[in-house]
């Protein structure tokens, strides 16, 4: 059989994930640090496991509504009211299998073939795929280190055109770790009012910051919810990605949409994790406290190594990575992340992975305990002092 | 707790300079707190986790149940201050439940161990009974695995 006859020429010219390559070089090499994965190392709260079980207990093993279960609907609404001040009715939100799967709907729900869909880079690996297989134009606005990787509002406005329906707005980021304050949305929103351009804000890391500011949504600023979807989820906060569990809160009429594709493809997110999930709102803030802590003492130890060692790191204010610069060893990043694990058994991610404008870059991801990274930093450390001794030879 | 107190906590080896990074302070900052904490009496030491077992050392260890009957207007304090000053005894605790103090004893053997519960804590004035239990392996000590690795079960997902 032709499977190449068969198989979708768009699904096919794809590419595939910059970052898996590393994953399975590392996955065959003993005694190997990885600082590759992006999901947190700790377990979800007890209680919400425990919450997961007792509903399997008693026997709560249907399909919920397509939108999801109206409790976890309610209590996503309190929750992003409390958290982030964003006033949504139950009818504006939909649950879904983690944050990837509301990107999707969402992207699907307005691209028509030759759209443009404004892409800050480096970011997320799945918004320009998703893009592509809805016959979209993936337009990346390549962000900068001098401005902090955070998106400005003359970057935004050179890169619309007629064709642009969506702007994806990823912060806090992966991999840059840049958040976007207020005055920053202030200025893309000014822009953003006077177009029909739809924000897909992509908020999974909302609850990790450091700066002791709290997350700003875009969604939140005058005349801006109604052209905003926001997109979160239980994996990153609460520790909870192997639940995939997500949701979207938007403009009725586009959550609408959404929630019709959802049910043809995905019937409903998976039901043990929806009520799992309204304890995980209902009471975990605490739990979150602790490990947005914990993280912080990581990313300040992280930060504080890389600099000392010359790989330059502008501070990340959320989620949990640093992406240092490895421009001084005079390697590629992909050459870089290759000689670091066959050298010395660390795997990190090469900034490329996340878009052309991270080559130069490298994504360490602090998800790991002190000891694992401590470990993971002298052997960085002798890495490039081993290049520095032999660029004099 | 304390941010300070929670990272000697994992790790005592660390220094001030360290600690202040990971705490955004300065490294005067810390070793005043530290010092602090010394004079109050909030730190009390630094020890090294050991797996005996490992280390080749022949060591027993036992934790004993006690009853004690207690004294007018101190308690268990007098009683329990005196064994806590024994060599041998590691630690010293007021337990609520079923009987009152436990007490954990090291020695060279089993009747090393014996010995020490027959003739010096028995025959105190007060203790009622004691119940003597072994520890036959240690899996994990003052939040410390021993001999199992944490294993890193995340599965490779592309992000």
């Amino acid at each position: 059989m032709d499977y190449e006859k068969i198989l979708a020429d768009k699904a096919k010219t794809i590419k595939p994930s910059g970052i898996r390559k590393y994953f399975d070089l590392a996955a065959d090499m003993e005694d190997c640090i990885a600082l590759g994965v992006g999901e947190p190392d700790f377990k979800t709260p007890w209680v919400v496991r425990q919450a997961g079980i007792e509903n399997l207990q008693r026997g709560r093993t249907c399909y919920t509504s397509n939108a999801g279960l109206k409790e976890l609907r309610e209590e996503i609404c309190r929750y992003l009211f409390r958290r982030f001040g964003l006033a949504y009715k139950t009818e504006e939100t939909l649950v879904t299998v983690g944050g990837s799967e509301a990107i999707d709907l969402c992207i699907r729900a307005v691209v028509d073939p030759g759209d443009e869909v404004l892409i800050p880079e480096p970011c997320f690996v799945c918004y320009a795929p998703i893009t592509e297989l809805a016959h979209g134009v993936a337009v990346p606005i390549p962000l900068k280190a001098e401005n902090s990787f955070r998106l400005t509002a003359e970057q935004l406005k050179a890169a619309i055109t007629p064709r642009t329906k969506l702007l994806i707005l990823p912060f806090p980021s992966n991999p840059t770790g840049a958040v976007m304050h207020k005055k920053d949305l202030e200025a893309l929103a000014e822009v953003l009012r006077e177009t029909n351009i739809l924000v897909l804000s992509d908020e999974i890391y909302a609850e990790l910051t450091y700066t002791g500011e709290q997350h700003v949504s875009i969604a939140g600023l005058p005349g801006m919810r109604d052209r905003t979807v926001v997109v979160n989820g239980f994996s990153k906060a609460h520790a909870m990605t192997g639940w995939r569990l997500g949701y979207a809160a938007g403009p009725e009429r586009i959550i609408g949409i959404m929630t019709k594709i959802h049910q043809f493809a995905i019937m409903c997110a998976p039901t043990t994790s929806q009520y799992a999930a309204v304890v995980a709102l209902s009471s975990c803030d605490e739990q979150i406290e602790e490990m947005r802590d914990e993280y912080n003492v990581r990313r300040r130890f992280l930060v504080d190594r890389l600099n000392k060692l010359g790989l330059s790191c502008f501070a990340p204010e959320g989620a949990f990575y640093v992406f240092p610069s490895i421009q001084k060893t005079g390697l590629s990043s992909e050459t870089f992340c290759e000689r670091l694990l066959q050298e010395k058994g660390v795997a990190v991610v090469p900034g490329c992975a996340f878009g052309a404008s991270g080559e130069g870059f490298v994504r360490i991801s602090y998800a790991y305990s002190l000891d694992h990274l401590t470990e993971a930093m002298k052997r960085i450390e002798a890495f490039v002092h081993e290049l520095e001794q032999n660029g004099h030879e | 707790m304390d941010k300070l107190l929670k990272l000697l906590n994992e790790n005592a080896r660390r220094s001030a300079e360290e600690l202040g990074t990971l705490l955004a302070q300065s490294t005067g900052e810390i070793a005043a707190k530290i010092d602090e904490y010394v004079k109050k009496g909030v730190i009390l030491g630094y020890k090294t986790v050991i797996d005996w077992d490992k280390a080749g050392s022949d060591r027993v260890k036992c934790i004993i149940d006690l009853k004690v009957t207690p004294q007018k207007g101190r308690g268990f304090d007098d009683i329990a201050e005196e064994i806590a000053r024994m060599e041998n005894v590691e630690s010293v605790l007021l337990m609520s439940g079923g009987y009152d103090l436990s007490v954990v004893v090291t020695g060279k053997s089993f009747q090393d161990i014996a010995l020490f519960v027959a003739r010096q804590l028995s025959p105190m004035d007060g203790v009622l009974s004691t119940t003597t239990h072994f520890v036959l392996k240690t899996y994990k000590k003052d939040g410390v695995l021993f001999g199992m690795k944490d294993k890193d079960e995340r599965g490779y997902a592309s992000l």
